[in-house]
């Protein structure tokens, strides 16, 4: 599923919305969850997840390709954690188990 | 600086703000959103949302695990787990960097592969 997908699945649950409404409301969920994230804040969405931000630290990482030692800077990294229910949900029948 | 937490409730309040909708049916469309991308991993999409990131669904197999405070072995069952792989875009976004307009526009979820050099 993209998110034109997703918007289109939306604006036919939601016929007597304007798809470029339907748009809008899926961007700005996504742009407050980002916005928050660069902020440094939390996201924690019940049934679905959390997402926040780890710090990693600086270090001397090396290119696999040439062996070179190079230093990688510190940087910040967003993380999700999926949430129960989901967690739940994705392991709710036996056919999830068998396959693979 | 001071970290909070963004839950649904702020998410419908955005959607309030910006497309004039009630508080009511606001919550309703972010439940949605939030639903149908549930719905989706649940049977075993992917959600690919560009200039944001991916979720995917992975199976695991069964292994043998073992309990930290005992040291007591335990076998883990295969599961399912979703992954979270965030896009260029958003992890230069946390960073502070800029985004140009071409980029948000033509990230695909993050299948870049160059910058995989996490953890």
């Amino acid at each position: 599923m993209t998110k034109s997908e997703l918007i289109l699945q939306l604006a036919e649950q939601n016929p007597h919305l304007y798809q470029r409404d339907v748009e809008r409301i899926v961007a700005t969920v996504f742009d407050v969850i980002t916005d928050a994230l660069a902020q440094g804040n939390r996201v924690e969405l019940r049934g679905f997840g959390a997402f926040s931000v780890k710090e990693r630290r600086a270090r001397a990482g090396r290119n696999p390709r040439t062996g070179e030692s190079v230093n990688v800077a510190a940087k910040r990294v967003p993380y999700f954690k999926t949430g129960k229910e989901l967690r739940e949900r994705l392991n709710a029948d036996d056919t999830s188990q068998s396959a693979t | 600086m001071a970290s909070q937490t963004v839950t649904r409730a702020e998410l419908t309040e955005a959607v309030y703000q910006e497309v004039g909708l009630s508080r009511n049916e606001s919550a309703e469309l972010v439940e949605t959103v939030i639903e149908e991308m549930c719905k989706a991993l649940v049977v075993g999409e992917v959600v690919k949302l560009s200039s944001f990131g991916s979720f995917s669904v992975r199976q695991k197999g069964a292994r043998m695990g073992r309990n930290p405070k005992t040291g007591e072995e335990v076998p883990i069952s295969p599961r399912r787990v979703l992954v979270f792989r965030p896009s260029h875009v958003l992890k230069k976004r946390i960073n502070g960097e800029e985004v140009s307009a071409i980029e948000g526009e033509h990230d695909g979820a993050s299948q870049d592969g160059q910058t995989s050099s996490f953890d």
